[in-house]
Formats: C-alpha cells, sequence, structure tokens
C-alpha cells in the first residue's frame, strides 16, 4: 500500500547500499533506553554464560585477557537511525563459547538494571558478534551500555543489550524485554523486521 | 543470575500491558493547527486504527512522487479507541520530515501510519491495571507529547490516582497544549502541573530562567517514599540527568520508565 502524499519532496536521494530499508542516517549516536542508566563499576563486573551443564565467569580483568578484535560495522536502530562504519573493541562471542559445550541453542542475553533479550547462538557465532567495551577509541560511555554492551550489527541495536552482565541457554527462543513490549522476536533489519 | 536480578526481570515482564496490534493505514489530516512557533498539532483521520494506549507512538511514512520515502517515529498525544490520532510536532533544524509536518502539510493530505507502537512506555488507569501507586511525569519540551496522552487519559478516566507534571520548556510561547493543560488542573481527578522556564519566564515569575536543578527536581517531584511510577520523556541530555538524579533520590530504578529523543 504505498502512495505519494502531497508536497512532500524529501531531500536525501544519495542511494547507499549500505543502509537497510526505511532507515536514515545519521552522524551522531542516538540512545534507546526504557529506564534509568544503570552504574556499573569494572570492580563489581562479571560476565557469565549458563548453560544445562553449568556456569561460566569472567570477573573484567579476566575478559580483559581474552582476545580482543576490533570491529568495524554499521549499525541499525529499529527508530529509524543507522550509523556506517563505527568503530568498536571487544571479545567474539565465538572465543566466549570456544570453552563453553551446550546442545542448546537459544540465548536470552540479560543486562544489569533487569533487561533481557533473545538470540539465536548461530547468530551470534561466526564472527556475527561480541562484547565490545570501546567506541570510537574510547570506554563505552554508560548511557551507550557501558562498560560493556552486546554488539550484534546484523540485527537492529535493541539486540545489541547495554550493560550486559550474562547469557542464559535456552531450548527455546522466547521474547525478552523488548520483544515482549512490542519489538520484533527476530530483528533482521534487511527484512525490517521491527515491530510484532 | 542472581534471585535479584531474577526479581528484576520479573517485575519488568510483569509491566507489559496488552495493547492492540500495531499496522500500516492510510491517514488523512482533518485539521492541523500551530502550537507553538516551532511545532504543529495534526489530527490524523486513520483508517481501521486499533486504538492506542495513553504514552504509545507510531511510524509516519511519507513518500515523493519519485518513490523516495522517509520514515520517523512519533509519539501519540491521544489515546482510546478513536480513530482520530493527534500528533504534535516539533520542526527539527535539520530534519527532513518534521519541517513538511510543521509547515507544510494541510488538511486533506494523505499519508502512511504503522502503529500503535511500544508497550512499556504506556499509562492505563488503575480500574484496569489494578496498580494505584501514584504517578509523576516529567517532560522536557517536545517530549510532553505522550505524558500529555497519560493526563488527558487520567482525567478522562476521572482516576482516582494523584497525577503530577513536571514540564520543563524553554519559554511560555513553547508550551504544548497549554489551554488543555490548564483544563486538566481544574478536573475533578486533578493534574497538578509544575513549570521550569529554561530561557524565558512569564513577567513576574517566582525563579529565573534556567535549566532545572538538582535541588528543584527534588523539592517538584512526589517524593520516593511515595513509592511513584515516574514517566520521563525529553531530550537523552535531560533525561540522563533527570534518570541519574532520581535514582539519587531512592526512586527504585524499575519504577522509572524512561523515553528519549535521539537528536534527529
Amino acid at each position: 500500500m504505498s502512495f505519494i502524499t502531497r508536497g512532500f519532496s524529501g531531500r536525501g536521494r544519495e542511494h547507499d547500499d549500505r543502509l537497510p530499508p526505511g532507515q536514515t542516517l545519521v552522524s551522531d549516536f542516538p540512545v534507546l533506553s526504557a529506564g534509568p542508566t544503570p552504574e556499573v563499576d569494572t570492580a563489581d563486573w562479571e560476565f557469565t554464560i549458563r548453560t544445562e551443564s553449568g556456569v561460566h565467569r569472567w570477573n573484567w580483568d579476566e575478559f580483559m585477557a581474552l582476545k580482543i578484535d576490533e570491529v568495524d560495522t554499521d549499525i541499525h536502530c529499529v527508530t529509524h537511525w543507522s550509523k556506517l562504519g563505527t568503530q568498536w573493541r571487544g571479545v567474539s562471542l565465538d572465543t566466549l563459547f570456544e570453552s563453553v559445550e551446550t546442545e542448546q541453542e537459544y540465548v536470552m542475553a540479560h543486562s544489569y538494571g533487569g533487561y533481557t533479550t533473545n538470540v539465536p547462538l548461530d547468530e551470534l557465532l561466526d564472527g556475527k558478534a561480541w562484547v565490545a567495551f570501546e567506541f570510537d577509541g574510547e570506554p563505552l560511555d554508560p548511557e551507550h551500555g557501558g562498560p560493556a554492551r552486546l554488539l550484534v550489527p546484523h540485527l537492529y541495536f535493541w539486540k545489541s543489550a547495554k550493560w550486559v552482565r550474562g547469557l542464559v541457554m535456552m531450548d527455546q527462543d522466547e521474547p525478552g524485554f523488548w520483544e515482549q513490549n512490542g519489538y520484533h522476536i527476530h530483528g533482521d533489519p534487511w527484512k525490517e523486521e521491527r515491530y510484532w | 543470575m542472581s534471585d535479584a536480578t531474577t526479581s528484576q526481570v520479573m517485575a519488568l515482564g510483569a509491566a507489559v500491558e496488552s495493547v492492540p496490534r500495531s499496522g500500516w493505514h492510510a491517514a488523512t489530516v482533518g485539521a492541523v493547527h500551530r502550537e507553538t512557533p516551532n511545532a504543529s498539532r495534526l489530527e490524523l483521520d486513520v483508517e481501521g486504527w486499533p486504538g492506542n494506549a495513553a504514552g504509545q507512538h507510531l511510524d509516519v511514512r511519507l513518500t515523493a512522487p519519485d518513490g523516495y520515502s522517509a520514515t520517523r517515529s512519533y509519539s501519540i498525544a491521544s489515546s482510546g479507541a478513536s480513530t482520530r490520532v493527534v500528533l504534535a510536532v516539533d520542526k527539527l533544524p535539520d530534519g527532513e520530515v518534521s519541517p513538511y509536518l510543521v509547515d507544510d502539510v494541510r488538511a486533506g493530505d494523505m499519508l502512511e501510519v504503522h502503529g500503535p507502537l511500544g508497550a512499556f512506555f504506556v499509562w492505563a488507569p488503575a480500574a484496569e491495571t489494578g496498580d494505584d501507586r501514584p504517578v509523576q511525569l516529567i517532560a522536557g519540551g517536545s517530549g510532553v507529547v505522550p505524558l500529555f496522552a497519560m493526563a488527558q487519559a487520567h482525567a478522562d478516566a476521572d482516576d482516582p490516582t494523584p497525577f503530577r507534571l513536571l514540564y520543563s520548556v524553554r519559554t511560555p510561547d513553547d508550551v504544548y497544549f497549554s489551554e488543555e493543560l490548564r483544563g486538566l488542573s481544574d478536573a475533578s481527578a486533578p493534574l497538578r502541573l509544575d513549570l521550569v522556564y529554561t530561557r524565558r519566564t512569564p513577567d513576574g515569575w517566582p525563579t529565573p530562567a534556567g535549566r532545572i536543578t538538582r535541588e528543584a527536581l527534588e523539592a517538584a517531584v512526589i517524593p520516593a517514599a511515595d513509592r511513584p511510577r515516574v514517566y520521563v520523556c525529553g531530550s537523552t541530555g535531560f533525561v540522563e540527568r533527570v534518570a541519574d538524579w532520581l535514582v539519587g533520590f531512592g526512586h527504585d530504578p524499575r519504577s522509572v520508565r524512561t523515553e528519549r529523543y535521539g537528536g534527529m
């Protein structure tokens, strides 16, 4: 159903193959959050992966001792903005899962502050996701998810859980916080999987 | 996960309310008028609109003759079953969609909307939710739009929940819904309204113009001891500052819901 709106000509016509449908380029870094920004000290920070057989834990120093990747990627927010060529540093989920054995295929990411988001495990592996702690050469700001956030750039950015504290493996896909509150269970920007 | 985290997740999950399903709809502009020197109020007649909860938003899509389209999200100033949906749009200096909606659109024009959207930053009467804790609304500039919808819904429902709105705005000319807000203050389920002017005050105003301070915020909101539900909407900077202070005053972070305008 698309029709022309009288009098609207629009502005940008520059076509960029990196821009998914319905998205607009921005140069700043807008914020989408449901509540206050939690204050998390790296001295207290911990990252866990819970599977059917137990819990794997890393504190901040152990995490920083892991192999660190430089990531150059585009990010796409469900609220219609995209940012191209963003620079991150973080630990690949491939690295974290090297020591983790699990038959469970779905993941619920949990954050400090209580928020959750769900992602299938195969969408986090093979160089598709990181736990990032640096943006543009600086430690990640608390309002953008610092000290560390999930980075899953091929999905809408609410899947890149801010203030991430751990992953809980699940037998079945279940909706997280944003997904229960109106956002799509999967969230592929190229298919415009924005809402229920 | 610790027990504390689990209970937090459950508390957040329990807040999910049932809202109509979203979809694309054709909308006709029924009326448009100037809200402030920089903003317009649009009343849209939306075919097949399923109604919306107070605080929800929608996407507006505009399509140019060559097929180029642009989509933006806007908060809804109205709520309930009506297919007439009210928006109040602030013109962004470098905007693409908002200048059209504020300056160019006229009654009879057609555009597309997708919604209603969002199930978290919403308010419903205590009779529906069973939650009768007091409600504190805190608006920065055009962030008042979804909060006005909540205050109006509160009055329409004659809801007994205490309601208070703190509204930070540049000048007296920039106040959205000024007549309606005055009316709500006199309603049988009254709204207590506190205005803060950041650039210019009305004549004889007791405090000078300026950004709200931590002390002024604490004095103008329902105290943490009364366990209010708090809704904060505005620019990212405003929301970050206010929400951090609220947590500092002892408000439970789970009772503070925020909506931030990104800056595009």
